[in-house]
């Protein structure tokens, strides 16, 4: 049975490999080759080094929209995991009707990106318009604190059924133990259900963290950068300098490279910090 | 058994080789057409006369409309697939720029024979790298049943559209018509200015084309490399005389559409609207006896003499790089359109295209209210605005003068925010896309 395994391993693997070459490895291989090339069409590219990398350093709209994009990421991972936190600890007791309100809750993360920007672009520019006076597209962190609204309404429920499922994992004779020794609810939640559950934490951080850096169609829709390219996050500034201007190509992509570096180094550091608070059991 | 899945795993592998050669496999020997085509508005003309093409000579011919907005992006997809388009279209010599490399020399061919003059081709030295096949023209138009009922009323400021020969008498006109808008049943002079992609188009490219031309002008020059804003003051009474005597508050129209405009002019919420030739199939429900257009009159020297804005931004190239066969069956087609029955009535009398080829003769002229308020312009001898904004240095440049007049608009931005973006980001925008030719 091993022998046969081992011999034909390879051809039970193939179908995988082939599609990590075709959807991954190949396009992520070219991209980093066409980041230092001159190019109308993908196919089409003539090398010229690194000169699109140190185009990138005088461009004012990509050091902005950086910082622009850390804090967004920054305010919308902490808002997202404690409300995703808060509403599972309320809805992993037994409350009557949880099951109902975890289906509310999660629903929002069934529609789809840019469908969802402009519902909510209709939404809030008439709410700021009446209330402030002002629209998204002409204030940038109106603009801001849209995208924050949007993305936590979206992401709240999915992060909220990760947590759930980390609260009912908390061992009962650990919460058990803790009732006889008269710790406070409060107690509780700080020194068991907390340090239980990192390893939800992990994962939410993780997948916030990722979602917030990398958001696209959401910023489109709401803000597509408005105004003047105050509210472009990253993902919207590489797009907008690949396609702004003629023969610019190379340059959005050397920013594509340099963002794909970026979102993984931070990721890499939060799985450290957050793996290091993870207690083994 | 273990045969059997050996046998069914080597099947489906063959299948699959197979379905994919047969999928890449086409007619090589007669050619085929693919044209990408630039304008949704004649999407459904184009498609039907590729099949006419195809029942009469079998020859394939492919028509793929991008959505509005979205040309660029999908001819630089398109491009890099070895199924790519042989019939695309740049917007003029910057679109150009981009796409010199891919462009068969038409020199030889007969929409370039055909041509009446070299003003309509692309031409870079010895080589006609792209034809224009649409002249389109744009101005204010006019409801003129609204214009007749104000005429009447007392004390107008003028008795009909004759006696508007300039900015003064059109803003003294579009004023007072604000003023009393409840008496004329309207909402407002002007349509909404709508800022939203899909309308600040006529205001970013099409209005700022007013300060280039005048500019360019009176400097006679062929050097696009600056600009130095003589005529923006000009620029701006004519954006405060819009967004000040709409159907909306200037605060809004960052959200306004293109489809609210011409909303509220097919309804007759309102009197003037900036647009061109093209819009007529969005608006005809006013009645063509009610369609009229006036010159945008901005107060420059000599205005009385100003026609309308006329031009292209549509240019026809044929890929360079595709089989010798397929650009065969791509000129053979271009051919046909503009020399056949079919063809020349499709573009005349179904897509409303005024085009450049002597092959168009009387019959083949196209006709709506708009393009004949357009030719009594011409007949009156008034000199049309020529068309400079395909030689504004990139996207991003309208990008920045669109954001500077929305926040002038709502009053988050003042108008030197506007000259920063023209005239400072103009020149930056030209070094910028020039430095990675």
């Amino acid at each position: 049975m091993e022998k046969a395994m081992r011999k034909y391993s390879p051809v039970f693997v193939l179908p995988t490999a082939l599609a990590f070459a075709i959807g991954f490895a190949v396009p992520f291989a070219l991209g980093i080759y066409l980041s230092m090339c001159r190019f109308t069409t993908v196919t089409d590219a003539s090398f010229v080094g690194i000169t699109n990398f140190a185009q990138i350093i005088g461009d004012a709209t990509f050091t902005h929209s950086l910082w622009y994009t850390a804090l967004f990421t920054a305010v919308s991972v902490i808002v997202i995991n404690v409300a995703a936190f808060a509403i599972a600890l309320a809805l992993s007791g037994t409350l009557r009707g949880t099951t109902f309100f975890r289906t509310v809750f999660f629903m929002p993360n069934l529609i789809g990106g840019l469908v969802l920007g402009y519902i909510w672009q209709m939404i809030l520019n008439t709410v700021f318009f009446s209330l402030l006076g002002s629209m998204m597209n002409l204030n940038e962190w109106l603009g801001f604190w849209g995208l924050v609204i949007v993305v936590a309404w979206q992401q709240i429920g999915y992060m909220m059924i990760i947590y759930i499922a980390g609260l009912q994992n908390v061992p009962e004779e650990l919460l058990e133990a803790a009732r006889i020794d008269g710790a406070s609810r409060w107690q509780t939640l700080w020194r068991i259900k907390l340090p239980m559950v990192m390893p939800s934490i992990t994962i939410c951080s993780f997948l916030t963290l990722t979602n917030s850096f990398k958001l696209f169609d959401q910023n489109l829709a709401l803000t597509a950068g408005e105004p003047a390219n105050r509210s472009a996050l990253l993902a919207l500034d590489i797009y907008q300098t690949f396609y702004g201007r003629v023969g610019w190509e190379g340059v959005g992509q050397a920013k594509a490279v340099v963002f794909c570096a970026l979102v993984v180094t931070v990721a890499l550091l939060q799985l450290r910090f957050t793996r290091r608070k993870e207690v083994q059991r | 058994m273990k045969r059997f899945i050996s046998t069914l795993l080597l099947m489906i592998m063959l299948a699959s080789v197979l379905l994919t050669t047969a999928a890449c496999k086409r007619q090589e020997d007669q050619g085929a057409v693919y044209y990408l085509n630039f304008k949704p508005e004649q999407d459904g003309d184009w498609q039907a006369l590729a099949d006419k093409y195809t029942q009469e000579t079998g020859v394939e011919v492919v028509v793929l409309t991008a959505a509005a907005n979205t040309y660029e992006t999908t001819l630089k997809s398109e491009m890099a697939k070895r199924d790519a388009p042989t019939l695309f279209q740049v917007n003029g010599p910057v679109g150009l720029a981009s796409w010199k490399d891919y462009c068969y020399d038409l020199k030889d061919t007969a929409i370039y024979k055909n041509l009446q003059s070299d003003d309509f081709a692309l031409i870079e030295g010895d080589s006609v790298y792209g034809i224009a096949y649409a002249i389109e023209t744009y101005g204010i138009i006019y409801n003129r049943s609204l214009l007749n009922r104000y005429f009447t009323m007392d004390g107008a400021v003028a008795q009909s559209i004759e006696d508007i020969d300039g900015f003064d008498s059109l803003k003294a006109l579009v004023e007072d018509i604000q003023a009393r808008k409840d008496e004329l049943g309207i909402d407002g002079a002007f349509t909404s200015s709508g800022m939203d992609s899909s309308s600040d188009w006529r205001f970013k490219t099409h209005l700022a084309n007013m300060p280039l031309y005048y500019e360019f002008e009176s400097s006679g020059t062929s050097d696009y490399s600056s600009v130095r804003g003589d005529y923006l003051d000009n620029y701006r009474a004519i954006w405060d005389l819009y967004i000040n005597n709409a159907t909306c508050d200037p605060t809004e129209i960052s959200g306004k559409t293109g489809d609210d405009a011409s909303a509220e002019f097919k309804n007759a919420r309102a009197v003037f609207y900036q647009n061109g030739t093209w819009a007529y199939g969005d608006i005809s429900d006013v009645g063509d006896e009610n369609l009229g257009m006036l010159p945008i009159y901005i107060g420059a020297p000599n205005e009385e003499q100003q026609g309308l804005c006329t031009g292209s931004e549509n240019y026809w190239c044929v890929n360079k790089n595709a089989n010798q066969e397929d650009i065969d069956a791509t000129l053979d087609f271009l051919e046909w359109v503009i020399t056949s029955d079919e063809g020349r009535s499709s573009m005349a009398n179904d897509m409303a295209f005024v085009t450049p080829f002597e092959t168009f003769t009387e019959e083949y002229q196209a006709d709506n209210p708009l393009i004949r308020a357009a030719n009594e312009y011409i007949a009156a001898g008034k000199t049309s605005v020529k068309w400079m904004f395909p030689t504004m240095p990139s996207e991003e440049w309208k990008n920045a003068l669109g954001s500077a007049l929305t926040a002038y608009a709502a009053g988050t931005g003042s108008w030197d925010d506007v000259r920063t973006a023209f005239v400072d980001g103009w020149a930056s925008e030209y070094e910028k896309a020039n430095a990675n030719r």
